[in-house]
């Protein structure tokens, strides 16, 4: 058995993510010695965290590139309407309310923030963009810590926990153990553990397993390995345990580390057909914005968890430009043979979708009056024929962002076991998010919860380490 | 059959004089699609913005945005889909090897545009011409380099009108040269007419190195992800050191024209103190940049450019160091040495302008135009908000 070198941390901090970074941070700050672990290496350190682009933040008056107020009662509202009341208003309202104190401190650890991008209009009053997104984010806290004198380790996935009686004692990588006073559990959910997606989708009525042709938005290193070894502790946990957050990508999308750039935008402006060619939802119910969360599971849903976005050239310009380039044809009957579906019931599910679609005043910006009458299902908004050549489709698949089963805690950030706090381990960013949104989403919620929680749980761990020295020095 | 498909399209574009992208510039249009579908780098530089105003990535397009990136390292730090990742996403080199294509395409008279290829041979050649030129005719004219103390009169070796006949013709070269390749460039990426605000932001964008900031004030990355306001200081140090020299001539020409006033001046002169704070400059900036760019990233640009950058700053310290030297020696026996060095290397320098790093500067103040005129049109890309 090897012991870690350098001797025993005060804090141990395990993940390499956003929430992992904060909470090493503040613990060196609050003076504790600090060592943290990251699964993978250091060329994709940075979990998800490395392809956000922004947080949300309460303020109650513009600040620098926040326009207009985002007050605490708004923000609350939201939340509680993205959740469905699945959240605790608690933390949620600790998480809102130190939203508006953050960013100072994130400034001083390099990160810079810019007007939100071109595209997002509607998130300039509510959420503060990072300068080159979360990895140039990831990047400057990495530079911080070290210059701090923060411990760093790349490679170095924990298998294993030594918990005992709700207290933290060592952390495993193989047969190595890493002791500490204190530590924190930052490393995600479990997106990238294929075989317990496997689990939490089930298999379905045609005998496929949906899960087995998802593509993971983020990182491969969130594997859950740590959720489960705490489920196995006993520790509390909160959160739907069965869902995950799944938007519609480009079906070519890699299975990893696709990123934002693999979405698909333009579900509003045409139609989606399954590989049946025949059309499945209401693509227009609402703006986009509030609809792209639920396609990926109504894609998945589908046969094969395969659908097809299809538009024509009325749409070009009109979305954000898709990373690979669409089938392209003169004809609908062209497009169906690209695409691979059925020419004959392509050609016909576009012709009655034409034929129902009743013109009004077309306006993208607004819930406008084009739709359908007389079509299954409908199209409410923005029905437009597809009639102008050439044609274009886009074959998409379900992308999963991240799960929601999650470790319950605290104000403190404490890990709960049998309902009693732990007093030396703690937990931050998406393995606990499941506290205040226990489902749905609302744009930079994520890094809000990880940069609020992780610099708790850095305070905590570091006060916990602090404390524990004092036991053992009066023993 | 689709590669039949596009061989056979290929063949008839070139029928028609419709030019074949080059595998850099497909790069380049690779990686904006990408960086279109993400946008997160926005804040870095006009690059983005520029890029967030198309869909397509004609070959003007991407021959302006290659010349509107500076090669700051920034995006390829922050990007996600660098390499390692699959999409191996790198903007700071994509662009930097359609830029060294630009130069040498754009050039003028064409043929010469070769020259840029082979840029570390181009300069020592230009050299070797100009030391051998100049020490040949001090050596013929006095059979001897060195002579009894000269009290600083440069022109006792080369007189003015020798030296005004010689300089003069390469200076208008080397202006005639550049205009019409920058014209050429600018015809194609039609960037319209500028306006006087348009113009006076680009004369500010160039003379601060506005994109050398890293977006936020703290410079960019040179080694690693760290940022550093170096590159944009010795950037400084080295472009206005330039224009110091330049000045100096200037003066000095409108005091021998103008007033009849010979050199040698005085130290004290308005164009020995201009000539010895720009040689100054000129020693330290390019110092600094040549330490710079040894150390730099490997991954930020074009490796196979190297030579050109590096050709350039030598002659940059060479023409200060010499000049300077030949400021401390001008009352010795070894002025004519000196003098004869300096010359050449300033010659060399002149000769390769338009052939080398130098170019950089032209054809990016040409792109940064584009850019203040187009900003301020409508953008022709309504794209929705996700
Ligand atoms: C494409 C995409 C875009 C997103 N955009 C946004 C956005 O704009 N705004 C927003 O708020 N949220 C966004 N999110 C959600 C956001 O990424 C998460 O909420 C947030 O990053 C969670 O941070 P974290 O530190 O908890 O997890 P992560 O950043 O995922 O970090 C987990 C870390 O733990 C490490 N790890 C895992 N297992 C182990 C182990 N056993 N041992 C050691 N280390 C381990 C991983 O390597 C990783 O470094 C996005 C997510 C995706 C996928
Ligand atoms: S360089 Fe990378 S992170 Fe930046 S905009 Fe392009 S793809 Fe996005
Ligand atoms: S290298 Fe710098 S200047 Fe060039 S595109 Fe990237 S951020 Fe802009």
């Amino acid at each position: 058995m090897k012991q870690t070198s350098l001797g025993t941390p005060d804090v141990l901090v395990i993940g390499g993510g956003n929430a992992a970074l904060c909470a090493a941070l503040t613990a060196r700050e609050a003076g504790a010695s600090v060592l943290l672990l990251e699964a993978a290496p250091r060329e994709w350190r940075g979990g998800n965290s490395s392809h956000t682009r922004n947080l949300r933040c309460m303020h109650d008056a513009p600040q620098d590139v926040l326009t207009d107020a985002y007050p605490e009662e708004e923000f609350w509202q939201d939340l509680k309407k993205v959740t469905g009341g699945r959240t605790n208003e608690r933390l949620a309202r600790l998480a809102i309310r130190e939203s508006s104190r953050c960013r100072d401190w994130m400034r001083k650890h390099g990160v810079h923030f810019q007007p939100s991008l071109s595209g997002t209009l509607h998130l300039s009053r509510t959420n503060a963009f990072f300068m080159g997104g979360g990895k140039a984010l990831v990047n400057a806290y990495y530079r911080s810590a070290e210059a701090l004198g923060v411990r760093i380790r790349y490679e170095a996935p924990v298998d294993r926990l030594e918990v005992v009686d709700g207290e933290f004692r060592a952390a495993w990588i193989g047969q190595e153990r890493i002791a500490a006073r204190s530590c924190v559990l930052a490393s995600g959910g479990f997106e990238s553990n294929r075989e317990w997606l496997r689990e939490a989708w089930g298999q379905n009525a045609d005998g496929e397993w949906p899960a087995d042709n998802f593509a993971i938005r983020g990182t491969r290193f969130n594997r859950g390995v740590l959720l489960k070894a705490m489920m196995e502790a006993g520790a509390d946990t909160i959160g739907d345990p069965s869902q995950s957050h799944c938007v519609a990508v480009d079906a070519r999308a890699p299975l990893y580390d696709g990123g934002i750039c693999t979405r698909i935008d333009c579900v509003s402006l045409g139609i989606v057909v399954n590989k049946h060619a025949q059309r499945f939802y209401d693509e227009g119910e609402d703006f986009w914005p509030k609809r792209y969360a639920i396609w990926g599971r109504l894609v998945a849903q589908q046969a094969g968890q395969v659908g097809y976005s299809v538009i024509d050239a009325k749409a070009i310009g009109r979305f954000m430009p898709p990373v690979f380039p669409g089938a392209k044809a003169d004809t609908l009957e062209g497009l169906a043979h690209q695409l691979g579906l059925d020419a004959l019931a392509f050609v016909r599910t576009v012709r009655e979708y034409n034929a129902a679609c009743r013109v009004g005043t077309f306006d993208h910006t607004v819930l406008d009056d084009c739709h359908t009458d007389g079509v299954t299902p409908a199209k409410t908004h923005w029905a437009l024929p597809l009639d102008t050549p050439p044609y274009y489709g886009y074959a998409l698949k379900p992308g999963i962002t991240f799960t929601y089963l999650g470790l319950k805690v605290d104000e403190r950030a404490a890990a709960y076991f049998a309902d009693e706090p732990s007093g030396n381990l703690f937990v931050a960013g998406e393995m606990m998010a499941g506290n205040v949104l226990g489902q749905g989403y609302t744009a930079g919620v994520g890094m809000t919860i990880g940069t609020v929680f992780g610099r708790i749980a850095g305070t905590s761990a570091a006060a916990a380490a602090k404390n524990e020295g004092v036991e053992h020095a009066a023993a | 059959m689709q590669q039949l498909e596009t061989l056979l399209r290929e063949a008839s574009d070139l029928a028609e004089g419709i030019v074949v992208p080059s595998s850099a510039e497909i790069e380049v249009e690779r990686v904006m699609k990408i960086c279109n579908a993400c946008r997160y780098c926005e804040g870095f530089c006009a690059v983005f913005p520029a890029m967030t105003r198309r869909l397509e990535f004609n070959q003007a397009d991407v021959h302006y945005l290659a010349n509107l990136c500076h090669n700051c390292g920034a995006c390829l730090h922050a990007c996600q889909y660098a390499p390692p990742h699959e999409f191996a996403v790198n903007i700071p080199q994509a662009m930097a090897k359609v830029r060294g294509q630009t130069y040498s395409d754009f050039a003028w008279p064409s043929a010469l545009g070769t020259l840029y290829r082979n840029n570390g041979l181009t300069v020592a050649l230009a050299l070797a011409v100009g030391l051998a030129l100049f020490l040949a005719m001090a050596l013929a004219k006095n059979g001897t380099l060195f002579h009894a103390p000269l009290a600083g009169d440069f022109y006792a070796i080369f007189p003015h009108n020798l030296l005004v006949s010689m300089f003069g013709p390469v200076f208008l070269f080397v202006a005639v040269a550049l205009g019409l390749g920058v014209a050429k460039f600018w015809r194609g990426i039609s960037a319209g007419e500028p306006s006087a605000v348009a113009i006076a932001e680009t004369a500010q964008d160039v003379l601060k190195l506005k994109y050398l900031d890293g977006g936020h004030g703290q410079g960019c990355p040179n080694e690693d992800d760290a940022n550093t306001l170096a590159r944009r200081r010795f950037h400084h140090l080295t472009f206005y050191g330039f224009m110091l020299c330049f000045a100096a001539t200037g003066v000095a020409t409108i005091y021998h024209y103008a007033f009849g006033w010979e050199a040698p001046y005085a130290l004290t002169s308005l164009p020995v103190l201009l000539g010895t704070l720009g040689g100054i400059g000129l020693l330290i900036g390019p110092t600094g940049l040549l330490w710079l760019n040894v150390r730099r990233n490997a991954q930020h640009g074009d490796a196979a450019q190297k030579p050109m950058d590096r050709g350039f700053i030598a002659l940059l310290l060479l023409t200060s160091a010499t000049g300077l030297a030949l400021l401390a020696g001008r009352d010795t026996s070894a002025m004519a040495l000196l003098l004869a060095v300096h010359l050449g290397a300033v010659m060399a320098l002149f000769l390769t302008m338009p052939y080398g790093k130098f170019a950089h500067g032209i054809y990016r103040t040409a792109a940064l135009l584009k850019w203040a005129i187009e900003k301020r049109m409508p953008n022709p890309v309504g794209v929705g908000s996700e």
